[in-house]
């Protein structure tokens, strides 16, 4: 990063009452960069990118949105960021041209540049020709671009995404992060939070967060290989008892459920799928199957955050 | 001054598309005003009379006649005995009862002064105070009459000095009370629509999270507050329209004052009625709860403190107090100054200082409130 940081937080913090929400957070994203803010629901992501557009006041500790300081010139920030919630907060009873006006309206644009962005943007979201459909009548995934268009409409170097995902299908969830990664082409700076974590892989850099602190900073391949072990994949008949028993294993470090098969964590090189077979059948573990697997960017976050969250079944 | 006409248009669209709650905020005030213009009438009218002539005279017949030629009582029944009167009150078959004693003509005759009994059913004060005040004028008009007839009957010229008050009332000849309560009516009601339309229009894009967006958009506090209520300042002249000429066409209400000044008194009641509503919209979440507030703030203490119903000048001390934060007090007071006096300038200004500096107080909080939430 030679460029000076699109976002730069240093040691944000948010506690209300006696419950600390957000713990210091540090971090800094390049010029038009994807950030992936990513952990378990509530674990400060949404917090940390309400403080960030303004919408709540930081505790202790600062961020630079485009340069300029949240906290002392909310108003400079205001003007060069774009937001979207999961809850794609469009007027409903209103027509899709008309919340583009309202939207291109609050952030100043005059009538010739409403149009030209309106129409800008619409194409980019793939909603040209829907300008008097009622927005209330469109779809979830129509909606969510459309909330994306007027996010963008003022053409906002840095753009803020909380969980812009959450409740929409697959495919739409595909095609709206080809729209964001277009957008960071085009040299849009992106932060975007998710508690999927498989979205990840679309973003140049994360920041996994979990109870309030950063867990992890890097590239999504440099999270997982910083975790310095091997993963197993297994098959058992009895998911929690087996779960239970290796636990009791001193090559195996730790277990996690994904689906209907077991994940266990052994010291990188430690063990091999022979080894582990063997000190498994010593044990009396019975194994139907058992496989090498990569680690996946889910089983870094269960290793990274295991000592904070042990907690059976916690989402991620 | 974009971003200020970009909330005001997207609000007058939204009223256009909801033309439920447009029609509410017009037409349920112009309903409300006949339902209770009709209803709230402090007129006493043809109370049901039982009487009980023991003397059965000629005199006192001619007496009670001369009670009854009027539109305010009604000789509903005649009794027999004195037992019966209580069953008759008691079932409100009659409001009163009138006993002439056995001795009214001789007495009279004499010279001496004779009682009539009038037993009063109370239950209602209002009506009960009404009817004692139109019974002792009756009464002493009629005494006055029958002293005077007797005179003359004796050859005495019919000079007595008597002082006769002869009271004018001026703006409300008739004393009707339709008069005196349409101008506080319309106060009540356009308070209400006016408190609850604002509060909802805010807490509904809170509910909606529609105010989050534009709380990260460069918005101002005051950008916001007034693109959001100007809408309903028009929608309230509108409303003050139609009830004023529904109280002109059917309880004869006529502006006296200039139109000027009811123009500046409702405006001003607006920047103040509205200011609350903005008030409530900023400390309440939902519009249920908004509601709840809304209806609590304005209507009660409109019907009791506003001096609509019940004289502030006769409440205690600490109660006339609180009255100061009560926005139709101001403006019941101006509408009945400009619309039953036609009072100037210089009678109004202590109403439109009044609802001026509530609405600064309201607008105030709202702004700061809203500025300490972002």
């Amino acid at each position: 990063m030679n460029e000076s940081p699109a976002i730069d937080v240093r040691d944000l913090t948010k506690v209300f009452g006696r419950f600390t929400a957000v713990d210091r957070i540090s971090f800094a994203v390049a010029p038009g960069d994807i950030f992936g803010f990513l952990g378990p629901n509530g674990a400060g992501k949404s917090t940390t990118i309400r403080m960030l557009c303004g919408l709540l006041a930081s505790t202790s500790g600062t961020a630079l949105v485009g340069g300029y300081d949240i906290n002392r010139e909310p108003d400079r920030v205001r003007q060069r960021i774009g937001y979207m919630s999961q809850r794609f907060s469009l007027y409903r009873d209103l027509t899709v041209a008309e919340n583009l006006a309202f939207f291109g309206g609050v952030y100043g644009l005059s009538r010739g540049a409403l149009r030209d962005r309106a129409a800008d943007v619409l194409r980019l979201a793939g909603l040209s020709g829907i300008e008097s459909a009622r927005t209330g009548t469109l779809s979830g995934a129509i909606q969510q671009r459309l909330a994306l268009a007027c996010a963008i409409l003022h053409a906002p170097p840095i753009l803020f995404l909380d969980e812009p995902t959450s409740g929409v299908d697959p495919v739409s969830r595909r095609a709206f992060w080809e729209l964001i990664q277009d957008l960071a082409a085009r040299g849009t700076t992106v932060l975007i939070t998710t508690h999927f974590l498989d979205e990840a892989e679309f973003c140049a850099h994360i920041g996994l967060i979990s109870a309030g602190r950063l867990v992890a900073l890097d590239t999504p391949a440099a999270v997982k290989s910083g975790v310095a072990e091997d993963v197993f994949e297994l098959q058992v008949d009895d998911l929690f008892s087996s779960a239970e028993r290796l636990k009791g294993i001193p090559s195996i470090l730790g277990t996690a459920c994904f689906g209907p098969r077991l994940h266990a964590y052994c010291p990188r090189g430690a063990a091999t799928e022979q080894s582990l077979t063997a000190t498994l059948g010593a044990a009396g573990i019975p194994v139907t199957a058992l496989h090498s697997v990569p680690m996946s960017l889910e089983d870094a976050f269960m290793r990274l955050v295991a000592p904070a969250a042990a907690l059976p079944g916690s989402p991620v | 001054m974009r971003r200020f006409f970009a909330i005001l248009k997207k609000e007058f669209r939204q009223v256009r598309r909801d033309p439920l709650s447009l029609g509410m905020l017009v037409f349920l005030p112009a309903l409300l005003l006949i339902m209770y213009g009709y209803a709230l009438s402090f007129d006493v009218r043809h109370v049901a009379v039982g009487v009980l002539d023991l003397d059965r005279s000629q005199v006192s017949r001619e007496f009670l006649d001369s009670l009854f030629g009027n539109p305010y009582f009604d000789r509903a029944c005649t009794l027999d005995r004195q037992a019966e009167a209580e069953d008759l009150l008691n079932r409100g078959s009659v409001r009163c009862v009138l006993t002439i004693p056995r001795d009214f003509a001789a007495g009279l005759s004499r010279g001496e002064e004779v009682s009539v009994q009038a037993l009063v059913d109370a239950s209602d004060a209002t009506i009960a105070g009404t009817v004692i005040g139109y019974l002792d004028l009756l009464v002493s008009r009629t005494s006055q009459r029958v002293r005077i007839e007797r005179l003359a009957r004796a050859g005495l010229a019919a000079d007595l000095p008597v002082v006769n008050p002869e009271v004018r009332v001026w703006f409300n000849p008739e004393l009707q009370s339709a008069r005196f309560l349409v101008p506080g009516l319309i106060a009540i009601l356009m308070m209400l629509s006016a408190v609850v339309a604002t509060s909802l229009s805010i807490v509904r894009e809170k509910e909606r999270e529609t105010m989050e967006q534009i709380a990260v958009s460069p918005v101002r506090p005051l950008e916001l507050i007034l693109g959001k209520t100007l809408p309903y300042v028009a929608i309230c002249l509108l409303t003050m329209t139609l009830v004023l000429t529904l109280g002109y066409v059917l309880f004869g209400v006529v502006v006296r004052g200039s139109f000027l000044w009811l123009a500046v008194a409702t405006l001003l009641f607006l920047f103040a009625a509205l200011g609350l509503g903005v008030l409530i919209s900023t400390i309440t979440q939902s519009q249920l709860m908004a509601f709840q507030a809304a209806a609590l703030l304005s209507i009660l203490p409109s019907i009791l403190l506003s001096g609509l119903i019940f004289p502030i000048r006769n409440m205690p001390a600490v109660v006339q107090a609180v009255t100061v934060l009560v926005v139709p007090k101001y403006f019941i007071s101006a509408l009945r100054k400009i619309i039953l006096k036609a009072a100037p300038l210089e009678s109004l200004w202590q109403d439109f200082l009044g609802m001026f500096l509530l609405g600064l107080l309201f607008y105030t909080l709202a702004i700061h409130k809203t500025r300490k939430a972002s």
